[in-house]
């Protein structure tokens, strides 16, 4: 099988997020970045599907030389090569979608797999985009009915259910009230959600192998994709605070306060 | 008139999910701005039962399409379907309450119209073609001011930020249109619903929420819950160990919720949790560290064992009926 992963570069989600006075942005010094975790879970849903069905992870980041990193840090994971989309500059959700749709359509891999969002722009889009462009089966939120402790997550199997013919995959996913089970033909976009499985480290033989591995670049040009962003983000502000709160001594001064000042019981 | 297309959302048990009613108003709020008319559209096996329901909520006009292969929502069905119409009515704008159904469908909807998307609307700003939405990012760090520039454009709104729609208003009209069906790569397989008496987590007035400080033990939580007619939530480290279903999962990556009364019990306060409740209107904080980051967003803070102080606030609410 092979199957194509992304990893975008995103801020490390316990850094403190402050936005600059003029509203433009955020501040950027002293943030560190990682793949966003959504992405991690994506890459790691990847290998484990080679490792049972044998193939090939590739690896697309798009993004400045910085991205090379979290490139570097997928490889190191055990993906196999990376494409890196050199592109700086804003960029929405119709550029990504329509950059991953050329490369998957020059990849052609059986499964794209991807985060449900990432933690910067929380707008949970791309997949979607990106399955309707290709016109191909779409499964969000994939996630699993065991938890993070089974056995089965500590084997390492992969929770999409690829048939034995290699047409379809049987993805559970995360939706209001329940779960529900979808079967895609193949190929087939995925994104994951948090519970899918848990990441593996890179181990320092796969960070030295990472190394050597290779990085394809491309460019939007290069992929004939127009990227002019469709949405344009005007000004950013910090949420109202909330006013400070207070801590009470016991249970019968937390009632009070609940009934006479709150009046919520 | 330009117009708002609203899509609304059937649940698995054949009602209307409550959230709709939200993303009503919202979409009268925006219509109010941009100088448009409110549609809805309803895709249903049986629209007639909602469809009835939807008609008396001050909209002009209620969209609806029924067949058997609108049963169980698939994003490939629905998707030429509620595009086909938006089409066809010309359709300026097209949102949703922001619910599983629509971060699964509305990309593609977007997609299949060349429509650039907003997700999680929390206001519409400007007037005319001008229309502004913000929106946060950042899990909720960051608000943002957006403009969408497509032709068409696609939204989502967080339910929490706008009432819900009341009925008894004049009927809109109930225009029932043959659905633009298409082949699916996509099969249905099934559903596994998890059953509760408890009230839905997004809809509650009161969500009583543990984390690891319940050590797995949800006894106190819930029997606090059912006392005060409230929703059971957690954190995400509480879903992740398999404690209890992700379904409770209240933040960033789970539900936003904003009840009248937020009750964290045991939970130390991660970034990505406070994003899903810190819009709530009054946060009641128990936890056993008293540097817990829970603190910063608690109107009221109780440094105490939970186990030890959740049945005495049981006993003590009690007290006042």
């Amino acid at each position: 099988m092979k199957i194509l992963v992304t990893a975008k570069r995103v801020e490390d989600p316990e850094s403190k997020i402050k936005v600059k006075p003029d509203g433009s942005g955020i501040v950027q010094e002293g943030l560190k970045y990682k793949i966003n975790p959504f992405d991690e879970i994506a890459v790691e849903e990847g290998l484990r599907l080679v490792a049972k069905h044998t193939g090939e992870v590739v690896v697309v980041s798009i993004g400045g030389k910085e991205v090379q990193e979290q490139l570097r840090h997928a490889l190191a994971m055990g993906a196999h090569r990376a494409v890196w989309v050199n592109h700086t500059g804003p960029l929405d959700q119709l550029g990504i979608a329509g950059l991953l749709q050329k490369v998957a359509e020059k990849e052609k891999p059986d499964l794209v797999v991807l985060g449900k969002q990432s933690i910067d722009d929380d707008q949970n889009q791309v997949g979607q985009y990106l399955a309707e462009f290709l016109g191909w089966s779409q499964a969000t939120f994939a996630s699993k009915v065991e938890s993070l402790e089974s056995e089965q997550e500590k084997n390492k199997a992969p929770a999409l259910l690829v048939a034995a013919d290699n047409k379809t995959v049987r993805v559970v996913r995360e939706v209001d009230n329940g779960l529900t089970t979808l079967e895609c033909s193949l190929p087939a976009v995925v994104t994951t959600d948090l519970r899918l499985n848990m990441p593996r480290y890179a181990s320092l033989p796969g960070i030295m192998k990472a190394k050597s591995k290779p990085i394809e670049e491309l460019t939007p040009e290069k992929l004939a994709v127009d990227v002019t962003p469709k949405i344009q983000v005007l000004k950013m502000s910090s949420p109202p605070p909330r006013k400070a709160g207070i801590k009470v001594p016991d249970v019968a001064a937390l009632v009070d306060k609940l009934r006479n000042e709150a009046k919520v019981v | 008139m330009p117009i708002v297309l609203i899509v609304a959302e059937q649940q698995p048990d054949g009602n209307l999910r409550k959230a709709t009613l939200n993303a009503i108003t919202a979409g009268r709020t925006l219509a109010e701005k941009a100088g448009a008319e409110v549609h809805v559209v309803l895709l249903s096996k049986d629209p007639s039962k909602v469809s009835e329901e939807l008609k008396g909520l001050g909209v002009k006009a209620v969209h609806t399409a029924g067949a058997p292969e609108l049963e169980h929502y698939l994003a490939e069905v629905y998707t030429p379907v509620i595009a086909g119409l938006a089409q066809e009515l010309k359709a300026d704008y097209v949102g949703m309450a922001s619910t599983a159904m629509s971060k699964d469908l509305m990309p593609r909807v977007a997609a299949r119209l060349k429509a650039a998307m907003a997700s999680d609307v929390m206001a519409f700003n400007g007037s005319g073609a001008d229309v502004t939405f913000t929106r946060p990012m950042w899990a909720g760090n960051v608000f943002a001011e957006v403009k969408l520039t497509t032709p068409v454009k696609a939204f989502t709104v967080r339910a929490t930020e706008f009432p819900a729609a009341q009925g008894g208003l004049p009927a809109a009209e109930v225009k029932a249109f043959t659905p633009k069906l298409e082949a699916s790569k996509t099969k249905f397989v099934d559903f596994k619903e998890v059953k509760s008496a408890r009230p839905e987590l997004t809809e509650a007035r009161v969500v009583v929420s543990g984390g690891r400080g319940t050590k797995g033990d949800f006894k106190e939580i819930e029997a606090l819950a059912d006392q005060l007619g409230a929703a059971v939530g957690a954190s995400r480290a509480v879903c992740d160990a398999g404690w209890v279903p992700n379904d409770l999962q209240v933040g960033q990556t789970g539900k936003v919720v904003a009840p009248q009364l937020y009750i964290a019990a045991g939970i130390s306060g991660a970034i990505q949790h406070l994003a899903g409740m810190k819009s709530s209107k009054t946060i009641v904080a128990i936890n056993k560290d008293p540097e817990a980051p829970i603190f910063q967003v608690a109107d009221y803070g109780l440094v105490a064992d939970l186990f030890k102080v959740l049945p005495e606030l049981r006993q003590a609410l009690r007290s006042l009926e």
